[in-house]
């Protein structure tokens, strides 16, 4: 993988957001420059949970905020219906903000300790009306009730009393309170224990299902991924190696990486042998300088000179599921 | 494994570490935080221990406290904890400096904070062995590179003389571990040593970790809040909830079959990948007690979804199921999972409407083979 192409990418009237070669670098000094993102296409239907899962540092995170332009890529499309998001000035942007709203990794430092709960989820609708006091209470209070905080115990509380799950129930609420089309979740769990875990990924799937919402969900945890998505892409070092829905992703994983990070996963089952022989040599090459042709060779066990000179495109394997490889681990009609 | 456990455990010169009622407090001005209430287990030589639950459950205080880490006017430790026939506990601290790294040593959980940042990696790693050992300049510095090599980091002789700020997150786990198993000692803590590492990068170090474990011969407790963790890697496995230990058993055998209501639904909460998209998860309602002022009985009560009267008032023993069971499987609960007292107290929980029976009661099946829900899934 680790590889470009557009062959996965589904008609304009069944997505809501469509990114092609999207590219985010960051200059570091003395003319280099981070390419964290390096030119990926994907598209999101309307209604439907993509999953983006790979390790730290592959760029997930950054292609999240890309979406929302924090910050603006450097270069590429993202279009939100008929609308090129990149084109927008910052006030146009600003205002569609209420369309794309996202939720981060950290639940307490997202929330501004000095202010109570109401007044946390109550501020975007200061901004974007309704302005009338009481509609506004109303509308806080149905919000918290839906991620299951009682607000009225909760209105005048500040975060500090309130725990890591429920902090991020909290920014939930503030983020669909002024009714998104789309949210975008950042590692939403990663912090949180695997109880709380589970409330939240439970109450993310009953939000959707109950707001018509579209989701993003950011996350190096596969089971998690698969658990909530609808459709998955597996990020390595900046570019796309697979796209596919979860259960044929997870039966049948075409790219190498993806097939290294399903055999990583620790399985809770004594009786799963452990698979001490999983060849990994590597360490993430770094972004400054990514390797030639497929990004991943250089941890790959398949790898060839081809591989080195040539990078990978996108390409169909089954129905929807699309690997960016030269020599992926399942069967490809040519 | 279950034999050999069983045959070990009847020779006392294998006994490593035998800690009996351990408790631990923290007096802080909101009153007495007993993070520890009552701990006993033992652990042989050679052996690999897990101990699992959520964050503050006392997994690491305990840890800490056997190691004596916990240090503070505020900290009261109580119970013994003998190893290799002294009891560490009533140790002087300068007797515990000849302990640490020689005899027990510890990997942290977050590798960043526990590496000096202002020391090269090389005399962080030979430190030990020229304190401990009083071993030559040159000598420390062959060791060093050999550790290296051990734990494989490429080029050792170069990272030695690196700054930890150059090395990635799993780079300075595996020189952590080095740091630990300088002067070769005979028992490891690793308090979650991979959680904040990518699970390809935690794959490598538990790796690591179970082979050296095996090549020393060397006893391991290995905390963590991930089941997955402990099940492919330790021989035994301590359940901790609020400060106790709610379930001790042969890892096989707890797996087998879990009977305590807090593993189950610690298990059942995790999301699997063999599993199918969108397969509704059986969270734990609420969330772990006040541990100044904890609830009187069983501390799980208020979320358990088999809770009976009884196990507000009264605390369960920890004692091992009938006749049928492995001897070695203890659990602390009047209504185990698997049993017919169980099953009816749940059904009883069910029909009467209790929000945490009625959160797990997904079309499961067998509740006793513990089989993971796999209903309730979406159409998409």
């Amino acid at each position: 993988m680790a590889g470009s192409g557009k062959a996965h990418l589904r008609p304009d009237d069944e997505v809501l957001i469509r990114v092609e070669d999207l590219v985010v670098e960051f200059p570091v000094g003395r003319g280099r420059t981070v390419k964290a993102v390096s030119g990926i296409s994907f598209d999101i239907a309307k209604g439907e949970t993509l999953g983006l899962v790979g390790e730290s540092g592959c760029g997930k995170s950054t292609t999240g905020r890309a979406l929302i332009q924090l910050p603006s890529p450097t270069s590429g499309s993202v279009r939100h219906g008929l609308v090129e998001l990149t084109d927008l000035s910052d006030e146009a942007m600003r205002r569609r903000r209420t369309d794309i709203q996202m939720i981060f990794q950290d639940p307490i430092s997202s929330l501004n300790p000095r202010r109570t709960v109401g007044d946390i989820v109550a501020e975007p609708l200061r901004v974007w009306g309704p302005h009338d006091k009481a509609e506004q209470k109303a509308l806080v209070d149905r919000m918290l009730d839906a991620v299951g905080i009682d607000p009225d115990a909760a209105r005048d509380k500040h975060p500090h009393e309130f725990s890591g799950g429920q902090c991020q129930r909290i920014s939930i609420a503030r983020s669909l309170v002024v009714d998104p089309e789309l949210l975008i979740c950042d590692e939403p769990v990663s912090a949180l224990d695997v109880s709380v875990q589970a409330q939240i990924l439970n109450l993310l799937e009953d939000l959707k299902a109950e707001y018509g919402l579209t989701l993003v969900f950011i996350a190096h945890d596969l089971a998690v991924v698969k658990n909530v998505s609808d459709r998955v892409a597996v990020m390595y070092l900046g570019k796309l190696c697979e796209v596919a829905g979860p259960d044929e992703l997870y039966a049948n994983a075409a790219h190498p990486y993806t097939a290294l990070l399903l055999g990583s996963i620790p399985e809770p089952d004594p009786e799963v042998v452990v698979d001490e022989g999983l060849v990994d040599s590597g360490e993430l090459p770094s972004p400054i300088d990514p390797p030639s042709g497929c990004r991943f060779r250089t941890r790959c066990p398949h790898a060839t000179d081809r591989c080195a000179a040539e990078e990978p495109q996108m390409r169909e394997v089954a129905e929807g599921h699309h690997v960016a490889c030269h020599h992926p681990l399942v069967a490809v009609a040519e | 494994m279950t034999d050999s456990m069983q045959t070990d455990s009847v020779d006392p010169g294998r006994t490593l570490l035998a800690v009996d009622d351990l408790r631990t407090t923290f007096s802080i001005p909101a009153g007495d935080v007993k993070a520890v209430r009552g701990v006993s287990f033992s652990l042989d030589r050679g052996r690999t221990l897990g101990i699992v639950g959520e964050s503050g459950s006392g997994k690491t205080v305990l840890a800490r406290s056997i190691m004596r880490l916990n240090i503070g006017s505020n900290v009261t430790t109580t119970g013994t904890a003998t190893f290799a026939g002294r009891d560490v506990l009533s140790l002087s601290m300068s007797e515990m400096q000849e302990q640490w790294g020689m005899e027990m040593a510890m990997v942290f959980q977050d590798p960043v904070t526990s590496l000096n940042p202002l020391v090269r990696v090389g005399r962080q790693v030979t430190e030990h062995l020229r304190s401990h050992l009083g071993v030559s300049r040159a000598e420390a510095h062959k060791t060093a590179v050999s550790l290296l090599n051990e734990v494989r980091i490429p080029e050792p002789e170069a990272r030695l003389k690196a700054f930890p700020h150059e090395l990635s997150g799993g780079m300075r786990q595996r020189i952590c571990i080095a740091i630990a198993l300088a002067c070769e000692p005979t028992l490891l803590f690793a308090d979650e040593p991979t959680t904040a590492l990518d699970v390809t990068v935690q794959h490598q170090i538990l790796n690591l970790l179970g082979r050296e474990q095996r090549d020393r011969d060397m006893a391991m407790v290995l905390v963590t809040h991930d089941l997955g963790v402990v099940a492919g890697r330790t021989d035994d496995t301590l359940v901790m909830y609020a400060g106790k230990v709610v379930e001790q058993s042969p890892t096989t055998s707890l797996f087998a079959s879990m009977r305590h209501p807090y593993s189950e639904a610690l298990l059942r909460s995790l999301p699997r990948t063999s599993h199918a998209s969108h397969t509704r998860l059986a969270a734990i309602t609420g969330r772990p007690p006040d541990l100044i002022d904890p609830p009187s009985g069983c501390a799980f009560s208020p979320r358990c979804p088999y809770v009976q009267d009884r196990c507000r008032d009264e605390v369960p023993p920890l004692t091992t199921g009938g006749s049928g069971d492995d001897p070695d499987h203890a659990f602390a609960c009047f209504t185990p999972v698997g049993s017919p007292e169980g099953a009816e107290a749940f059904a009883r929980n069910v029909s009467d409407g209790l929000p945490q029976a009625v959160a797990v009661d997904l079309p499961t099946g067998d509740q006793m083979s513990a089989p993971l829900p796999t209903g309730n899934e979406r159409i998409v």
